[in-house]
């Protein structure tokens, strides 16, 4: 395309620089294809947007903080502004945390910035990943993005984890020891891994050093390349949108990238700065002067990691203390079956994909949003898997639910074991429930409209009220979800009376899928045979 | 003059010199030197101890017993000192208002005064703590720094790094020490409360006691500063967590709702 000097006219100046940069890096083609890319609109769509702008402001601010952080482990005496810790031993990571938050122009501004947002930046990729699980984006061909994404929480978990350690507060550093604790509980592996992971005993003096490194280069370098990753694939995938008139498995409806999403993602990027800033201004986050510098002799009350690690702090407090001694070893289980639950915790979700493809035998591209009513089984194994996240929260702020509500502790960590069992069968019972009534409306609503709240006499003295039949765009939203049929074993015997061969994971699986789609698991939805003969009638039963 | 001296000789004029003798050396010492001492005694102190013994009969002795002995309902009282009688019913524990995990914090029934009664009567039944004076919990002359290393070794695993208090086993606490009178937190320090330890003067010098309470007085009090804005609650991570779900990102998808509902129109309408 770069004609501009073959031809007699005069090329404006910004066609020339196009044309100088499409001959080296050949924006056009890229520009051709993706310039007008179709984006379809709902606000759930922008959560993920949330979470890339939160994650451009921490590294933004991240790059500031690494300014003025000293990473090192070496003993200096505090003689700065802050009057309550005048002469007080600590390291030179906590020193120089004091420094940025009282000395450095904007310190402490940029400081809770960073960290407000590493909060939400954990928040809104929790909650956009349940958007794209409660509506099945997750399926085919997204099943790898839905890996990436989630990679890309638990890497934002460990970013933030040593993220935190590294002021060496009283309060961080008592997470590092939880954290050594953890490692130490691992049979056989964990005495070395503590080892190499501290240089020798805990705390040693390596440890900031080392989780410096890793909390600016490793962690975050993975995160870039899956965050780009994950971009691409959603651009590659294009983007998935809810059922409605015009839209189909095979094509987007929306606005275009350009010029409608370019303007409205940069204006959002401002907004969601705007807000992290504002939160960051009026309110104090890890405020590591009052905290006081770490010593491991020393301990506070109400000491909690941030929020996203507080499902593992819940595990570890309501689990019993128990042990086994064997040949002079301690196997530790008190500490080590809350480690195991927290992996396969967060596996089980991680792996839902794949389990609800193989279940359903579906192996078919899906671009349509499912509404979560409409796959109760889904739902509730989604709600269920928040409770059991949600409970273990609860454990992990036991301490000040039974200061702030005036419980016992001891009750409380009762509850939580309780109730991390029968928590989640409860919530997948009522969750299914509801799902199913959902259904039941909506198929009412199609097969007889809306409730006006019109009542009226007929002459024979009989009251009814009138219904109003829905509009056909509503009537396809309601009746556009695809309703699957349970898989089948087929019969036992053949054709001449011998046997066949069914696996024991053959016949879990039809029953699985008995459980998602078999009778009484999802209401069968209004057939046009159904709503005509409705609708040919008087339309008010 | 002729008949006392015609009878000095009779037999019982020794008795009679004898006992004028008696009644004059006796009148004497009741009159002065005895007498005044025992009338300083009754004004202060031991119409206090009466006074509070009163006081004491009508409030305190149904569980801790007639005479500070103790019952099944609450512990003895003898040795305890006016320094725990001053705290308990100066931060209006006692006296308890019914049984339960912890005896909380609530409106004091009882004047100054009439603390001071009960804390003297106790006081009397044996040796114990006694009531610091202004000079002793005043923060002058405390190192704050100091005060905060010395509260972070001894008091933050119970009352949180700034004494924002925290959870103890079964419905027991450690209270929040925001507002508490120095000189309560000094009574606390000596006596041990419900819960806590004693941490007299033998492990904990009167200087280092001062320093704690300069550093709650800097960190937890109207006047201290939270230079990084709201302190919501300075309970760390599980507060400020809640904030950040529910004003950043409530704000945020709040924010996100108002985007997505300002769409671009094909036509201008």
């Amino acid at each position: 395309m770069s004609t501009a000097t073959d031809t007699k006219r005069k090329a404006p100046a910004g066609e020339k620089v196009a044309d100088w940069a499409d001959g080296r890096l050949g924006i056009y083609s890229l520009a051709k294809a993706n310039m007008r890319k179709i984006f379809p609109d709902h606000w759930s769509f922008m959560l993920g947007e949330i979470c890339l702008y939160s994650f451009i402001i921490i590294i933004l601010t991240g790059v500031y903080l690494t300014l003025f952080f000293h990473p090192s482990m070496n003993e200096v005496v505090y003689h700065g502004p802050y009057e309550p810790m005048q002469g007080i031993r600590m390291s030179e990571a906590y020193a120089s945390t004091l420094d940025i938050s009282f000395d450095v122009r904007g310190g402490l501004l940029v400081r809770q910035i960073h960290h407000w947002a590493a909060l939400i930046f954990l928040a809104g990729m929790f909650v956009h990943m349940m958007r794209v699980f409660f509506t099945g984006a997750f399926r085919k061909p997204r099943e790898i993005n839905w890996l990436f994404g989630f990679l890309l929480f638990v890497l934002g978990m460990f970013t933030g984890f040593t993220g935190y350690s590294l002021p060496d507060d009283l309060l961080s550093g008592t997470g590092v020891r939880f954290t050594q604790g953890a490692i130490l509980a691992m049979p056989v592996i964990g005495t070395y891994i503590s080892m190499f992971l501290f240089g020798g005993e805990f705390p040693g003096g390596d440890f900031v050093a080392r989780f410096y490194s890793i909390h600016i280069l490793l962690l975050p370098g993975i995160m870039l390349g899956l965050l780009v990753g994950h971009l691409i694939l959603v651009f590659y995938h294009k983007h998935t949108q809810f059922a409605g008139p015009g839209r189909t498995n095979k094509n987007v409806v929306g606005m275009p990238l350009l010029p409608v999403y370019m303007a409205k993602a940069g204006g959002f990027f401002f907004l969601v700065f705007g807000v992290i800033a504002v939160i960051a201004g009026i309110a104090s986050i890890n405020p590591i002067w009052a905290i006081g510098p770490y010593r491991p002799d020393q301990v506070s009350t109400g000491a909690q990691p941030d929020w996203y690690m507080g499902f593992a702090e819940g595990l570890i407090r309501v689990m019993p203390g128990w042990e086994i001694n064997l040949w002079g070893h301690t196997l530790v289980l008190g500490v080590l079956i809350p480690l195991t639950l927290f992996g396969v915790i967060l596996g089980a979700i991680a792996v839902y994909p794949f389990i609800e493809s193989w279940v359903t035998g579906d192996k078919r591209e899906h671009h349509i949003l499912d509404r979560p009513r409409n796959a109760p089984t889904r739902t509730a194994f989604g709600v269920a898997w928040i409770t059991v996240y949600f409970i273990g929260l609860v454990g992990g702020g036991n301490d000040l639910w039974a200061t702030h509500f005036h419980l016992s502790l001891n009750a409380i960590s009762w509850f939580v074991r309780i109730f991390f069992f029968a928590g989640p069968v409860i919530a997948f019972v009522v969750t299914k429930r509801i799902c199913l009534g959902l259904q039941r409306r909506d198929k009412e609503k199609v097969l007889h409209g809306r409730e006006s709240g019109l009542i009226k006499r007929l002459p024979h003295g009989e009251f009814v009220e009138v219904h109003e039949p829905l509009a056909p765009a509503q009537l396809h939203t309601l009746t556009a979800h695809e309703q699957y049929k349970p898989v089948e074993i087929g019969p036992l015997v053949d054709e001449n009376g011998v046997k066949r061969k069914v696996s024991v994971v053959q016949k879990l699986r039809a029953k699985l899928s008995k459980g998602y789609y078999g009778e009484n698991n999802q209401i069968a939805k209004p057939t046009a045979e159904e709503y005509k003969e409705i609708t040919s009638g008087h339309g008010h039963h | 003059m002729k008949k006392l001296s015609a009878r000095r000789r009779h037999p019982l004029a020794a008795v009679v010199v004898l006992l004028l003798a008696l009644a004059a050396t006796g009148g004497l010492y009741a009159a002065f030197a005895p007498a005044s001492k025992a009338q300083a005694d009754e004004t202060a102190q031991s119409l206090a101890i009466d006074e509070g013994k009163k006081l004491y009969s009508v409030g305190c002795a149904s569980c801790h017993g007639t005479g500070g002995q103790g019952t099944t309902d609450g512990p003895q009282l003898v040795g305890v000192g006016s320094a725990a009688v001053d705290f308990q019913v100066g931060t209006g524990r006692m006296p308890a208002q019914q049984p339960g995990a912890q005896v909380p914090k609530k409106k004091v029934i009882y004047t100054q005064a009439e603390i001071d009664q009960l804390a003297a009567y106790v006081a009397s039944l044996g040796a114990g703590p006694i009531v610091p004076t202004k000079s002793q919990v005043s923060p002058e002359g405390a190192d704050v720094a100091k005060g905060g290393d010395l509260f972070r070794t001894n008091c933050a695993q119970c009352h949180n790094f700034t004494g924002e208090g925290g959870a103890l086993t079964k419905g027991k606490y450690a209270p929040s020490l925001e507002g508490v009178d120095p000189k309560h937190i000094y009574e606390a320090m000596q006596t041990g409360p419900q819960s806590m330890p004693s941490f007299p003067d033998s492990t904990m010098p009167e200087q280092q006691k001062k320093d704690i309470i300069a550093y709650i007085k800097t960190v937890n009090s109207s006047e201290s500063a939270s230079p990084g804005g709201l302190s919501l609650g300075g309970l760390g991570p599980v507060s400020e967590g809640l904030f950040g779900w529910i004003f950043g990102l409530g704000a945020l998808i709040a924010v996100a709702i108002w985007v997505a509902a300002h769409t671009a129109k094909a036509k201008k309408s």
